[in-house]
């Protein structure tokens, strides 16, 4: 049954796989830094627009998510189009969820005519979390299958039946998902080494925000090799209150928030702890919330800092859920602009 | 076994319609071990329409009859003059059932009294779970023997999801992860590493996908006669 590793990748003629600036950042040898961005649940072009000001000239590449949390969205193709004519590199997430491998295979035709360079494949929330849950599910792939489906028509241009492709194939620069903190843990660091032998070029997990147990999760990637066979982009993002630290901590599956962490965020809004919400007037709220923001921010910066002196980081994806204005401050504080222009 | 629950009486009694001689048939296989749909329920069911009808002023004459297996024709016949004698036939075994019964007899207007849920098993007194999808192309000689297309909420079949934690499944504590317990069986059995190997996609044909399926086995058909 097994598929076997997928032979080395054909690059083009300068080397690349895709030649995406986040490919080239990251075979550059620099540490990248990917953002994301959350389209709107509207037609409002705009919307992503005046988001993407906030990415530019901060990040390598911007992550357009897929009906993330299965709430529908403006698509991510369509919002990375408009990232490309923004001038700003899209890497679209494609989730199994929702689209059969036709559906998948002539998308990511479309996406690449539209000059999408970069995908990044997820399995996708289950329906029932998001505004639909009477919908019928699709994951006709998986997230693996997909990585191996990407890279086959980059590679071996052919369609995942096997038929050839006739004209240029879509050559992207193929990410996938990897959740170090997830149950059943010890197979985390494993399943991750499968979907790199399925073709994947780079990845980016879910948000870290615990250093010594992300260290140990780095440790079994390393002796596995994977590290060397992609670029490993860390998930980090700033927390905006001591409630949303705990709640990450008690309910999102994977994420791992260290008391520390949530005391530090707390200690950040002392002048008003002990007084209930009623009590505080508008103005009071706004400077709390400042306070949070800037600690959030200030221990998302630490936490790059950290992750980067982890053998076999390659970068950070920053994720800012609904405040993009934090990437830049995060990307200044953490040394890390100017971003390289390899153009 | 097919696991059935079923429908509420207010939904039933929209389904019988105008029907006036209504015939409740159960069936003696799985809904009967499911305490869905066998000769006790039909007899409750036929007893609290009667209750029902009465209360809303509905006359209806209202009987109950339980074969031994709904979904094979032959013992349809046992029933066959009350059924053909019914307005309306309330089935109470499984969808397989209600069509049985509708193809044995074109002229018998026959509606479904359950909800068929899945093929599963009682995991504790009063309490079935799914096991099997029927999705055509038996994968458990790879995965310890636990399905992933039936067990895993996404059907995944080289891996778990980022949202399993603490052996649950994200949509709900209540449901076990289908690849925790994979995992958790392969590395009992020291096999781990088959878990390594990368599952190709699968070729959902041999599912419902494909359409509707037939199984022929020519070994045991009966001379055809021209």
């Amino acid at each position: 049954m097994s598929l076997g590793a997928t032979g080395s990748p054909e690059t083009n003629k300068s080397g690349l796989l895709a030649g995406s600036n986040l490919e080239k950042v990251l075979r550059a040898g620099h540490f990248a830094v990917t953002a994301e961005l959350g389209p709107p649940q509207s037609a409002d072009h705009a919307a992503i627009r005046n988001k993407a000001r906030h990415l530019r000239d901060c990040s390598d590449a911007v992550n357009l998510t897929d009906n993330q949390t299965a709430i529908v969205r403006m698509s991510s193709i369509a919002s990375g189009a408009i990232l490309v004519q923004e001038g700003l590199e899209p890497v679209i997430q494609m989730v199994c969820r929702d689209r059969n491998r036709l559906a998948m295979q002539s998308d990511l035709m479309g996406a690449y005519a539209l000059g999408i360079r970069n995908v990044l494949c997820l399995t996708g929330d289950h329906q029932s979390f998001g505004n639909h849950p009477t919908a019928k599910n699709v994951f006709d792939l998986d997230s693996i299958q997909l990585v191996r489906m990407v890279s086959g028509m980059r590679d071996q241009r052919v369609f995942q039946c096997g038929e050839a492709m006739k004209g240029p194939e879509p050559r992207f620069f193929v990410g996938a998902g990897a959740s170090p903190f997830a149950a059943p843990v010890p197979f985390r660091p494993y399943r991750l080494a499968k979907k790199v032998r399925a073709g994947a070029n780079f990845i980016q997990t879910q948000l870290v925000y615990d250093i010594e147990a992300f260290e140990i999760f780095m440790e079994t990637v390393r002796k596995l090799g994977v590290h060397e066979q992609a670029y490993i982009l860390v998930g980090v993002g700033p927390l905006k209150s001591p409630g949303m630290a705990r709640y990450m901590k008690e309910s999102v599956p994977g994420i791992l928030v260290p008391d520390q962490l949530i005391e530090r965020m707390n200690r950040a809004g002392a002048q008003w702890a002990g007084r209930k919400p009623e009590e505080l007037s508008k103005e009071e709220k706004k400077t709390r919330s400042e306070a949070w923001k800037a600690e959030g921010i200030k221990i998302c910066i630490e936490l790059i800092q950290k992750v980067r002196a982890v053998e076999g980081v390659a970068g950070a994806h920053i994720m800012a859920i609904e405040w993009e204005e934090a990437v830049r401050p995060i990307v200044d504080g953490a040394g890390l602009l100017p971003r390289p222009n390899l153009s | 076994m097919i696991v059935a629950e079923q429908k509420t009486l207010d939904e039933i009694k929209t389904l019988l319609g105008d029907g006036r001689r209504v015939l409740v048939v159960g069936c003696g296989t799985c809904v009967t071990v499911c305490f869905a749909g066998g000769e006790r329920e039909a007899g409750v069911l036929a007893c609290s329409l009667r209750m029902a009808c009465q209360l809303d002023g509905h006359a209806r004459e209202i009987t109950d009859v339980t074969v031994q297996r709904q979904c094979e024709w032959e013992f349809l016949d046992a029933a066959a003059d009350q059924i053909k004698d019914a307005d309306v036939v309330l089935s109470i075994g499984c969808g397989v059932g209600v069509q049985a019964i509708a193809e044995r007899f074109p002229n018998t207007w026959v509606v479904p009294g359950l909800d068929t849920k899945f093929m599963g098993l009682p995991t504790e007194q009063g309490i079935w779970a799914e096991r099997c999808a029927a999705c055509g192309e038996c994968l458990l000689g790879v995965t310890g023997g636990v399905c992933p297309i039936a067990r895993c909420s996404k059907s995944l079949l080289n891996g778990p999801c980022g949202g399993s934690e603490g052996g649950h499944c994200e949509i709900n504590p209540d449901v076990p992860c289908g690849w925790q317990l994979i995992y958790d069986r392969m590395e009992k059995l020291g096999k781990l590493e088959v878990l390594m190997d990368l599952q190709p996609p699968k070729n959902w044909q041999k599912s419902r996908d494909g359409g509707p399926r037939k199984i022929v086995r020519e070994d045991l058909r009966l001379p055809h006669e021209e």
